[in-house]
């Protein structure tokens, strides 16, 4: 039946991205007639159905190169503002033990003066020198952070890919497995881990990627399944192409888009949850210097001494805005949201249902799926998603 | 439909309890050595050993502590020996109070700005709300509980109480004012997702076919938005803040610890901190529960809002 | 639509006396509409709605079509700007404005009171523009509300009911408070007839209301429309891409080209004589069922003789003699084995009548005994069944090298399936896939590589078909990896080739899917299919997502490749119209049976099934215009 039900569907769902398209050969006939007439050319052609026209197209017709993916992404103020926050956060966190000592006077465990002093930014509740520690107190945070990332963004990949391509008990197993780990919120989660195992750096990058993957695996679930319905992955079965090279040539390039997005906002969530487990005293240990610690410590004096606190917040707060502002311009890029010169109704839709499934809250996804109210829900990202990766590929190439 | 949506949230919770006390297996050393420290005498650790059934199986155990929660026996705390009920009655109320506050509050700012928004979509108001709920929804709860207090309550302005007093036998409602700044905080945290959900959701269904054709209809804008478009978006909608209420029964554990507030979540705190497995457990199965039940309101709410389903679900 | 029955009712329409005291309805001047900050989408368009009238606005995909529709009810889709033109609502054609009006002028709430009352909507896809958690009859009557329809709720109650029963539907309340999901696509449509038709409009817009529909369907939607439109003296606009229909339905047509209206006039005229090079382009690329016009790059492959085109009398039968003999004429018989008796009797026919007699033989010249052989790919008994739907059912095909078999079928009735079978796409049927007598495995990973090699499947949509990150040349050298035994440079030179054989050129090599249009992409799809010179092609659909001259080109291009290539080729399909020009045999699929299935020419003739029968009765064609 679906072999059927979805080759019913094709012609209309392309009617909006063959608006146009068609126009060039349609006018080779008339040129073939006698060449009159259709004094607007192929260049205004108009989308059928009111979208705008395609301008791109004829235009891309040329050797002009389509603009790379970066570039989308670089072309969104928002993106270029992200970096720059990202950029200054980073720089702060990796140079700074590197010039702790030497620059500041203190290293980030010994004592400058009193409790809470004044001073540049003074000193913190056991008379340490908060700008030391504040310098030396970042690269834990990006480390874990990124670990956590990679790791729960690489599984949920694997899983969500596998679950796609395989469909059946394999599909079925992986995403129960995912629903039952999302009922339980991820820092509770992470609670009930660090109970268990200890506050140890291994154990907040395991657990904070693990939780992570159910989450991740569900978009690209949908992503891939999208991709995996197209005929193009249809026509390499057919050719008896390898499973790792399908997965390779047809399916990886083609979820590039909703993967970088993931990788963008579970980089800020890792960031947000690794500091807020510090932040409970549940993260790094003292002594060590970290800026999640740093406002536990620091918390009891805000109104004495605020530095101690306000920078660690500031630069937390900085970073994870900066990485959620690249994640949304990435988002934007992948569904084609910047790339057409006009407003393209369908793309934008897409471009916000991509945006939505990726603005996903903490809390996760939507819940355990099964029931229909939820496979309705699924299916329209699906589709979203879908869409949102038709059209990385298209206006891929449209861009000139 | 309904009672198959049922079934799936009784098995999501039957894993997740068994998730869950999997995990207590993975404790390193000997719970009863843990509770009682290590001058206990060999004969009171057999006997908490027997009182705890640390000499039966694993899966006795586990459906010994799984009939517990069935009556709402949640066990005996290993850090104070005493019943878990009993640390966590007055506690539940608390969190209660201020979820529910949150709620009260956040779910209608959320649909309301999120749909005017969508309304007004590309005009500079509604990029100025989407830029502000970006920023807003990027930010970790304790910053902007942080960034709340140094602004109203030690720094900037003085006005609010930065943490929560609550002596023995008083409830912290008994205070309003303490209760201003978690409440805020949650409902920061919140209301960003929810405005940018309801939004794209309000944007997808305004954009449809069955819209523009009920305003090529003639019918008046009014009826176009409420008749016509917002019964499809009750269902999405639902999904939104269900997420958004199950995110704040585990949000609560930063903003209680941030502000001292005497609740589910302190204690959770607490708990970690005694490496106190057993409350740990409960409370994550309480939070889980939670989480189920208001992922089968909202599936419940969109199946009966849809038409579709409604009518599927008879035959 | 019975063919007296048109008669009759194209003799009714010139003599429909309008009753309405104006003479037109709206009349569109000079209108321009933008993109915000870029071209043009409409360039000075103008044409006029009279009362009791269809003015058809055909166009392919992109020309304006809708956005012009949508104008007459100033209604501008996000991302459009009006540049210039008026769209003037005569005097009388509404009870709002006493004097003419210049709708583009009006405020949203003066053009409120006008949509769904004055000028109603008919959406294309009803699916869509039903709302799916209102009541039908509840969708119905708010129009009538709105508009302050008749005096009390009963009056409006017992005109939903009218209505209803106008539009062939049941109008009793329980039908009415079904939801639109409840009913199949064409009561769909036809409650979005009766929401337009409520209020007894002065102008109905229709937007291809038929896509989608099946043909019996389709027709009966036509006759509704028609109907409808001339009883109430109603001025209509139907937007549309099919010929065919147009034929049915309208009085007048406008053709519309990139924004611009190349020609207009009097429907029949428009049909019989056109003027402009691109009507006389569309009308070729139609085909039609007798098969009697060149449509894609020649004469029909099976045609009923003596029968015209209605507008191809400039051409003597001489002429039209003559280009027989040139053209591939020889498709019809296998190129392997000596084509000359047929071409010589065909020369040698010195009548009309005896020229059917021969081309009669010719089209059915391949169960003529003698001239039998065995056939490539043939199936046996193939079943197929998802638990209780049976999706195919004892299925028996022979395809033969140099031969085109037609399996023609509406969507759900398994033609895609049972191609994707033969291509080895779908490893869940019961029952044998021969090729040259060899019983091939289900699925193409479990076949050979020689055997994946002899069967091509190209498929419907050229839009999914391409790996939009992959080069066309990298795209169409995976077929030749498979075997293996060729160099990179080899694989690019054959792709190469291949580019060329369909036409597109080599240079198309390094581009991507994306700087292709459709009609492009699905030539570079074939391509693929011929890169490795097969001897069976499978073509499911595709010429389905493209428009009427591209699909011409697109058949054009398959019947070349077949007659340089001797291939046997399975075309599925749902529009019977196609059949003569491309099909030496047909097959129609209902419900996973096969229920008719023989020569083109014979199945045509004397269908033997009452499904193949109706498809028949239905079918729009252009002739109908006479």
């Amino acid at each position: 039946m679906s072999a059927q039900d979805r080759t019913s569907h094709p012609p209309r769902q392309t009617r909006g991205t063959s608006a146009a398209s068609d126009v060039v050969v349609a006018e080779d006939a008339l040129a073939a007639g006698d060449g009159a007439g259709g004094g607007l050319g192929a260049a205004t052609g108009s989308g059928d159905a009111g979208t705008a026209p395609d301008f791109d197209h004829s235009e891309s017709r040329g050797d002009a190169r389509p603009a790379s993916f970066a570039r989308r992404v670089l072309s969104q103020p928002v993106a270029k503002l992200g970096f720059v926050l990202t950029g200054i956060v980073l720089v702060l966190a990796v140079l700074g033990p590197f010039v702790v000592p030497a620059w500041t006077g203190h290293t980030p465990n010994s004592f400058a003066g009193k409790p809470f002093q004044g001073g540049v930014f003074g000193t913190d509740n056991l008379g340490r020198d908060v700008l030391s520690r504040f310098l030396a107190g970042g690269w834990r945070l990006l480390l874990y952070s990124a670990l956590a990332t990679v790791l729960g963004v690489g599984l949920g990949a694997v899983l969500g890919m596998l679950a796609a391509f395989r469909g059946g008990w394999l599909d079925a197993l992986i995403m129960r497995c995912g629903d039952v780990l999302l009922a339980i919120p991820q820092l509770v989660f992470a609670l009930l881990a660090v109970t268990v195992l200890g506050p140890q750096g291994w154990v907040l990058v395991l657990v904070i990627g693990v939780t992570h993957a159910p989450r991740v695996a569900r978009v690209i679930r949908a992503a891939t399944a999208g991709v995996v319905a197209e005929d193009y992955v249809l026509a390499s079965q057919m050719y008896a192409v390898p499973q790792w090279k399908i997965l390779t040539r047809d399916v990886v390039p083609n979820i590039m888009g909703p993967l970088m997005v993931e990788v963008g906002l579970r980089l800020t969530y890792s960031i947000g949850a690794v500091a807020s487990l510090s932040f409970l005293g549940l993260g790094m240990q003292p002594p060590t210097p970290d800026w999640g610690l740093m406002i536990n410590e620091n918390r009891i004096a805000l109104s004495l001494q605020p530095w101690g606190v306000i920078l660690p917040v500031l630069a937390i707060a900085v970073l994870t805005v900066g990485t959620n502002l690249i994640a949304d311009a990435v988002a934007g890029a992948s569904a084609g949201r910047v790339a057409s010169t006009g407003p393209r109704r369908s793309r934008r839709r897409a471009a916000e249902q991509a945006a939505s499934n990726g603005a996903e809250s903490p809390a996760g996804g939507t819940g355990s799926a099964g029931g229909t109210g939820r496979a309705d829900g699924a299916g329209r990202s699906s589709s979203a998603d879908a869409a949102g990766a038709a059209d990385v590929g298209d206006t891929g190439e449209k861009r000139s | 439909m309904i009672l198959k949506r049922l079934g799936v949230s009784v098995f999501v919770l039957l894993a997740v309890s068994l998730l869950v006390f999997v995990f207590t297996l993975l404790l390193p050393g000997d719970p009863a050595q843990a509770i009682l420290g290590q001058q206990a005498t060999p004969e009171r650790l057999a006997a908490l050993r027997e009182q705890l059934q640390l000499n039966d199986p694993w899966y006795v155990r586990y459906l010994t502590w799984l009939g517990g929660l069935f009556v709402g026996n949640l066990g005996t705390s290993a850090a104070t020996g005493g019943s878990v009920n009993a640390l966590l009655a007055s506690k539940v109320s608390a969190s209660l109070v201020l979820m529910v506050i949150a709620a009260v509050i956040a779910i209608p700012v959320g649909l309301l700005l999120g749909t005017w928004s969508a309304m007004r979509q590309g005009r500079a108001s509604d990029q100025a709300l989407t830029g502000l709920s970006l920023v807003l929804a990027a930010l970790p709860e304790f910053v902007i509980g942080v960034v709340l207090t140094t602004l109203l309550s030690t720094t900037v302005f003085r006005l609010l109480p930065s943490v929560t007093m609550a002596a023995p036998g008083t409830h912290v409602w008994d205070r309003p004012l303490q209760l201003v700044l978690p409440s805020l905080t949650l409902i920061l945290v919140v209301v960003p997702y929810m405005i940018r959900m309801t939004r794209t959701t309000m944007i997808d269904v305004l954009d449809s076919g069955y819209v523009e054709m009920a305003r090529l209809k003639g019918l008046p804008e009014r009826q176009v938005v409420f008749k016509h478009a917002l019964p499809h978006a009750v269902g999405p909608v639902a999904q939104v803040v269900a997420m958004q209420l199950a995110w704040l029964a585990g949000g609560i554990v930063v903003v209680e610890f941030l502000f001292r507030y005497p609740g589910l979540g302190q204690a959770m705190v607490d708990a970690v901190n005694t490496r106190d497995v057993q409350v740990v457990q409960a409370l994550s199965m309480i939070i889980a529960a939670f989480y189920v039940v208001v992922n089968l309101i909202a599936d419940v709410i969109g199946i009966l809002a849809n038409p579709k389903l409604r009518t599927e679900s008879h035959s | 639509m019975r063919k007296s029955e048109q008669r009759a009712r194209a003799e009714g329409r010139a003599s429909v006396v309008p009753r309405a005291t104006v003479e037109t309805a709206i009349a569109v001047e000079h209108l321009s509409l933008g993109v915000v900050d870029g071209g043009l989408i409409l360039d000075d368009v103008g044409f006029r709605l009279r009362p009791g009238r269809i003015l058809a606005l055909v166009g392919e995909s992109g020309s304006g079509k809708t956005t012009a529709a949508l104008a007459c009810m100033n209604h501008l889709r996000s991302g459009l700007e009006l540049r210039g033109g008026t769209v003037e609502l005569q005097e009388g054609a509404s009870r709002f404005h006493r004097k003419a009006v210049d709708l583009l002028t009006l405020s949203e709430k003066q053009m409120r009171q006008l949509r769904g009352g004055t000028i109603a909507y008919v959406p294309q896809d009803p699916a869509l523009s039903l709302n799916g958690s209102l009541r039908v009859g509840e969708q119905i009557a708010e129009v009538l509300r709105a508009h302050e329809f008749g005096r009390n709720a009963r009056e409006r109650d017992a005109r939903v009911a009218e209505v209803l029963s106008e539009v062939g539907l049941p109008s009793d309340s329980a039908y009415r408070r079904r939801f639109p999901h409840q009913l199949s696509g064409g009561q769909q449509q036809r409650i979005g007839i009766a929401m337009a038709f409520a209020c007894r409009p002065a102008v109905i817009i229709l937007d291809e209301p038929t896509t989608g529909l099946d043909v019996a369907t389709q027709d009966l939607v036509l006759k509704t429309i028609y109907q409808l439109t001339t009883k109430h003296d109603v001025a209509g606009l139907y937007i549309t891409h099919d010929l065919a229909v147009v034929a049915q339905v309208a009085n007048d047509v406008a053709v519309m080209l990139h924004g611009r209206i190349v020609e207009d006039g009097p429907a029949e005229q428009m049909l019989r004589h056109p003027q402009h090079a691109y009507t006389r382009s569309l009308l070729s690329a139609v085909p039609d069922m007798q098969g009697a016009r060149d449509m894609g790059g020649g004469p029909a492959v099976s045609p009923l003789a003596s029968v015209r085109a209605p507008w191809d009398d400039g051409r003597s039968a001489a002429t039209h003699f003559t280009a027989d003999n040139t053209t591939p004429c020889a498709d019809t018989s296998d190129p392997g084995s000596a084509p000359s008796e047929q071409d010589a009797a065909a020369g040698e026919a010195p009548a009309p009548t005896a020229r059917a007699v021969t081309r009669e033989r010719g089209a059915g010249g391949v169960v003529v005994p003698g001239q039998e052989h065995e056939p490539v790919v043939r199936l046996r008994d193939l079943r197929m069944a998802y638990g209780q739907a049976v999706i195919l059912d004892g299925i028996n095909l022979e395809l033969e090298a140099g031969q085109t078999t037609m399996l023609l079928g509406e969507s759900g009735s398994g033609k895609t399936t049972l191609s994707r079978s033969v291509a080895g796409l779908n490893d869940d049927y019961t029952g044998d896939v021969l090729l040259d007598g060899e019983v091939l495995a289900p699925s193409t990973r479990r076949r050979s590589n020689e055997q994946r090699r002899r069967i091509q499947y190209v498929f419907q949509s050229p839009f999914s078909s391409l790996n939009p990150r992959r080069s066309i040349g990298d795209s169409l050298q995976v077929p030749l990896q498979l075997g293996g035994g060729m160099n990179r440079g080899q694989r690019r030179a054959a792709v190469a080739d291949a580019l060329d054989a369909v036409r597109l050129g080599r240079s198309y090599i390094d581009r991507r899917p994306g700087e292709l249009s459709g009609g492009e992409r699905q030539r570079a799809a074939v391509a693929r299919a011929l890169v490795n010179a097969p001897s069976v092609l499978v073509c499911d659909e595709i010429t389905s997502a493209l428009d009427v001259s591209v699909q011409a080109s697109v058949i054009e291009l398959l019947r070349e490749l077949q007659h340089e290539r001797g291939l046997a080729m399975l075309f599925v399909t749902h529009n019977i119209a196609l059949a003569r020009h491309i099909s030496h045999k047909l097959a129609v699929l209902e419900r996973g049976k096969l229920v008719d299935y023989g020569p083109t020419d014979t199945v045509l003739r004397n269908p033997r099934h009452a499904y193949t029968r109706s498809l028949l009765e239905h079918v729009p064609t252009l002739e109908e215009v006479g």
